[in-house]
């Protein structure tokens, strides 16, 4: 393998991670507020309010009900708005914020949920307001979940990714698709699945490690 | 004056579409100091009551009181401070999990924004008082049921409440568990004045630390007051199951149906003294005893015996005469009808 094709991967690694990472990240920014909007918003909610919970969670639906190439396609516009072009890793950033937003509220909606409502009652009842139950009940004693879910999500990210390579998104999912689908040259496809695969291992089992590591409900011993 | 003061309070939940009277008419007064036990069988509505207490659960009528303030003239930040004088401990002890001990004991002090170090300190106190000292790293999933509960009450005590309300606070832990938590809520209202609402299914309990109770069946309050009367003398059919459910068997008039059967009741020290002794000693006549059970009851004791009296008419007025001059109450079996 020549030094021209090593340089290619390594540049289509750090593009990986540059659209993976970038997308998880301005993600989250949308998606934690929203999942926490719908968490406190919900029926059985902080703060129940009907019409805000049915317009984000309809909202959610809709996006999530598009599948990724497709809104790849639709967002070409949104995205030459946003950062001036529709191809390269940075383009690619968009419509992976938009895929992933919604996704990430119901990740985020799912792991609230799952906090125990005798722990919020007894917070209420020590005087906290809704924030405090928020920031310092619910985010903390849903860590371990947000952080699985959050895995996950960086997980999907990467393929997709891979996919925007398709309309010249960059990244290894770009080299498979030119080289390995376009040129016939299987070898340079295999590396980029190996690639992949690895980069998806380190993501899981460092994901994996950080939840349990900050888990304490079943640590013994002190 | 009385610290908690519920006033003609109604609760009605609307489930798809049909009213749902949880509580209903409630009137009650609990004074300072005093361990007050509601005691009512699952679903009786004794949850919803000690929730609206806290205003957890706000009425749908009628108002309470703490320390002659209305909780329902108060605003959201103001309910929530005066929340904050009222501690809670639950069944399930709802502790943080992520947390260790310290933090969770230090948590309803850093809501109210006291210093990290002051917090701590206090934490630290309150481990002593709840002998837990040598916990205070540890995180709840280390903790048994009655560690978790003692973790539960220094929360609870962390920022001096006058008020501790405690729901089902030993229905999950085992008798040994329940009665060192029992004697823990005892200590801590004798030495810190704190007045305690016991809320509860468990008759066990009440007789154990309850000065006064109020017994709540199908959302209705149908009988309160001290628990010796109250368990001597049981009006209402909830005070009568809940007392033989769990402790004493009182036997039912309508089966004292030999005229030679009668039923004592004990109150106020008299299962101390040898009655029943006395009565075959002075009187001179055979006492047959079908059955007796007697209890403790916060240093009183109360309970029931069944007494076979001799066949002589005579003798058996003289033997429930003098019972009822030694101040016991006297039922005498009624005749099949």
């Amino acid at each position: 393998m020549n030094e021209q094709v090593i340089n290619m991967l390594l540049e289509g690694i750090s593009d990986t991670l540059y659209m993976t990472l970038g997308s998880v990240i301005i993600g989250y920014i949308i998606g934690l507020p929203m999942g926490i909007m719908l968490y406190v918003t919900g029926e059985n909610g902080l703060n129940p309010k009907r019409i805000i919970y049915s317009s984000v969670d309809f909202i959610c639906n809709i996006i999530r009900s598009i599948p990724f190439l497709i809104l790849l396609i639709l967002l070409i516009p949104f995205t030459r708005l946003v950062v001036g072009k529709s191809y390269g890793s940075t383009a690619t950033i968009v419509p992976l914020v938009i895929c992933a937003a919604p996704y990430i509220a119901r990740v985020v909606e799912t792991a609230l949920n799952e906090v125990d409502t005798g722990v919020i009652e007894a917070a209420k009842a020590m005087g906290a307001n809704n924030i405090q139950i928020v920031v310092k009940v619910i985010l903390l004693e849903a860590r371990t979940s947000l952080i699985s879910g959050f895995t996950i999500t960086t997980g999907i990210l990467l393929g997709y990714s891979a996919m925007s390579g398709t309309v010249g998104g960059g990244g290894l999912g770009d080299i498979a698709v030119r080289y390995g689908y376009y040129r016939w040259q299987t070898d340079i496809m295999i590396i980029t699945v190996i690639l992949l695969i690895v980069i998806f291992q380190i993501i899981q089992m460092i994901g994996t490690k950080v939840a349990i590591g900050l888990d304490r409900r079943k640590r013994k011993g002190n | 004056m009385n610290v908690i003061e519920i006033k003609n309070l109604t609760k009605k939940y609307e489930v798809e579409g049909n009213t749902v009277t949880a509580l209903e008419n409630i009137n009650l007064s609990i004074e300072k100091g005093d361990i007050y036990g509601i005691i009512g069988m699952s679903g009786a509505g004794k949850s919803t009551l000690v929730r609206s207490i806290n205003y957890l659960e706000k009425p749908t009528e009628g108002s309470v009181l703490i320390d002659g303030i209305n909780l329902s003239e108060l605003n959201r930040k103001e309910l929530r401070k005066m929340r904050s004088g009222i501690g809670m401990i639950f069944q399930g002890f709802n502790l943080l999990e992520q947390r260790n001990v310290l933090g969770n004991i230090c948590f309803p002090l850093e809501l109210m924004g006291v210093s990290r170090k002051e917090a701590r300190d206090k934490a630290r106190n309150l481990l002593r008082l709840v002998k837990l000292e040598d916990k205070e790293r540890a995180y709840p999933s280390q903790l048994s049921g009655g560690q978790k509960q003692r973790v539960a009450i220094a929360r609870a005590l962390a920022t001096n409440p006058r008020i501790l309300l405690c729901d089902e606070a030993t229905s999950a832990l085992d008798p040994q568990t329940t009665a060192a938590i029992l004697k823990l809520l005892k200590e801590i209202n004798e030495s810190l004045g704190i007045t305690i609402v016991v809320i509860t299914h468990q008759m066990s309990v009440v007789t154990k630390i309850c000065g006064k109770v109020a017994i709540i069946d199908g959302g209705k309050l149908v009988e309160s007051g001290l628990v010796e009367e109250i368990f001597a003398q049981p009006k209402s059919d909830a005070a009568k199951e809940l007392i033989s459910g769990k402790n004493i068997r009182y036997t039912p008039i309508k089966k004292l149906y030999a005229q030679d059967t009668i039923r004592i009741v004990f109150r106020n020290n008299s299962a101390y003294e040898p009655v029943l002794a006395n009565v075959v000693l002075k009187l001179g006549y055979p006492i047959n005893i079908l059955k007796a059970d007697t209890q403790n009851i916060a240093g009183k004791a109360v309970g029931e015996m069944i007494l076979g009296l001799p066949d002589d008419e005579k003798a058996g007025k003289e033997i429930i005469a003098y019972l009822r001059e030694s101040g016991l109450t006297v039922t005498e079996g009624l005749k099949d009808e």
